[in-house]
C-alpha cells in the first residue's frame, strides 16, 4: 500500500538531488536551470500528494500555478542565457561579475 | 499491490533520470534525461489520482519547456568541457551540503510523524472526475490568481522575444509611422512655371 511517506522520500531525494546539481555545476547555467526544474518537480509531487492524501483539491491548483511560474522562469532564463552568450561567446557563470550594471 | 510496483517504479526510474541529470557530461543527454524524469513523475502524480496535473506535466514541460531547453542547448555553441572544470573541485562540498540537507529534511519527517497522522490514510475516494473538481475550483474560488498566473506567462513571453530578438539594420523595410503621418499639403507641391522655366538642370 502506497503511503504519503512514500510520495515525501521520493520528493525529499528529488529536492536533494536539485540541491546538488546547483553545487557541483556552479558554471554551467543551463544545468543549473534543470536543476531548479528538479527542485520545482519535487515541490509539486509534494503538493500533489497532500493534495490527494489530505482530499483537498487546492494543492493541485498550486501545483498547476508552480507549473506556471516555473514555465515562465524557464523561458526568461534561457532568454538571458541566449544574449549573454551573443555578447560574451561563453555561459560561464564566473564571468558575470564582470557586468557592472 | 499492482499500484505498489508501479510505483516503486516510476520513483526509482525518477530518481535514477535525476542522477543522471545532474552527473552526465553531454548537456544534451541531461535534457533527455530530464525528459525521462518529468515523464516518470507524471506517472507518479497519476497513481496518487491527480490526472489533470500528471496530463500538464507531460504537455508543458516535455513539451515546451524541455524542447526549449533542448533547442537553447543544440544552437549555443557551448564548450561543455571547459565549464566543467570545476566539477571535481565542487563535488565533495556538494555532497556534504546535500547530505545536510537531506539529514534536515528526514529530520523534518520525522517530527512531522509525531504530530497528527496521516501515514495510514490511503488517497480519497473520488466522486467526480479530477479536471471536473479542478475546474469547478479553480474558475470559481481561484479565479484572480488564474488570471494573474495568465499574466505571467504573457510577461514571460513578451520578455522572452524583447531579450532575444535582433533588429537587423540592412533591411529596407517601410517605414509605416512616416507614410501613415503624410499629408498631402506637405507632400504635394503645386506650382506653375513659365515657358523654358520648368526643368534645371
Amino acid at each position: 500500500m502506497i503511503t504519503l511517506g512514500h510520495y515525501l522520500t521520493v520528493a525529499a531525494i528529488l529536492f536533494v538531488l536539485g540541491v546538488l546539481g546547483i553545487f557541483i555545476n556552479r558554471r554551467n547555467v543551463i544545468l543549473i536551470l534543470m536543476a531548479i526544474e528538479l527542485i520545482l518537480l519535487a515541490v509539486n509531487i509534494n503538493l500533489v500528494a497532500f493534495s490527494a492524501f489530505l482530499g483537498d483539491i487546492v494543492g493541485q491548483i498550486m501545483a498547476m500555478f508552480v507549473l506556471t511560474v516555473a514555465a515562465a522562469e524557464a523561458a526568461i532564463g534561457l532568454a538571458i542565457l541566449v544574449i549573454f552568450f551573443r555578447r560574451r561567446g561563453s555561459i560561464a557563470v564566473d564571468d558575470v561579475n564582470r557586468m557592472h550594471g | 499491490m499492482i499500484a505498489l510496483i508501479a510505483f516503486y517504479l516510476f520513483a526509482v526510474v525518477t530518481i535514477a533520470s535525476a542522477v543522471l541529470v545532474i552527473f552526465s557530461r553531454n548537456p544534451v543527454h541531461s535534457v533527455l534525461w530530464l525528459i525521462l524524469a518529468f515523464f516518470n513523475a507524471a506517472g507518479l502524480m497519476l497513481i496518487a489520482g491527480a490526472e489533470f496535473i500528471a496530463l500538464l506535466l507531460v504537455i508543458v514541460y516535455v513539451g515546451a519547456v524541455a524542447v526549449l531547453f533542448l533547442f537553447v542547448v543544440m544552437m549555443l555553441d557551448i564548450d561543455f568541457a571547459e565549464l566543467r572544470s570545476g566539477f571535481t573541485k565542487n563535488l565533495p562540498f556538494g555532497i556534504i551540503i546535500a547530505l545536510v540537507l537531506l539529514a534536515e529534511v528526514i529530520f523534518a519527517v520525522s517530527a512531522w510523524r509525531a504530530g497528527p497522522s496521516l501515514s495510514g490514510a490511503a488517497p480519497q475516494e473520488k466522486v467526480q472526475p479530477n479536471i471536473v473538481e479542478l475546474g469547478q475550483v479553480l474558475y470559481s474560488r481561484f479565479l484572480y490568481p488564474f488570471e494573474i498566473a495568465g499574466l505571467i506567462l504573457l510577461v514571460a513571453m513578451i520578455g522572452a522575444i524583447v531579450l532575444t530578438h535582433r533588429k537587423r539594420g540592412d533591411l529596407r523595410t517601410p517605414k509605416v509611422d512616416r507614410q501613415v503621418r503624410r499629408r498631402p499639403d506637405e507632400a504635394v507641391k503645386l506650382s506653375q512655371p513659365g515657358v523654358g522655366e520648368g526643368m534645371q538642370i
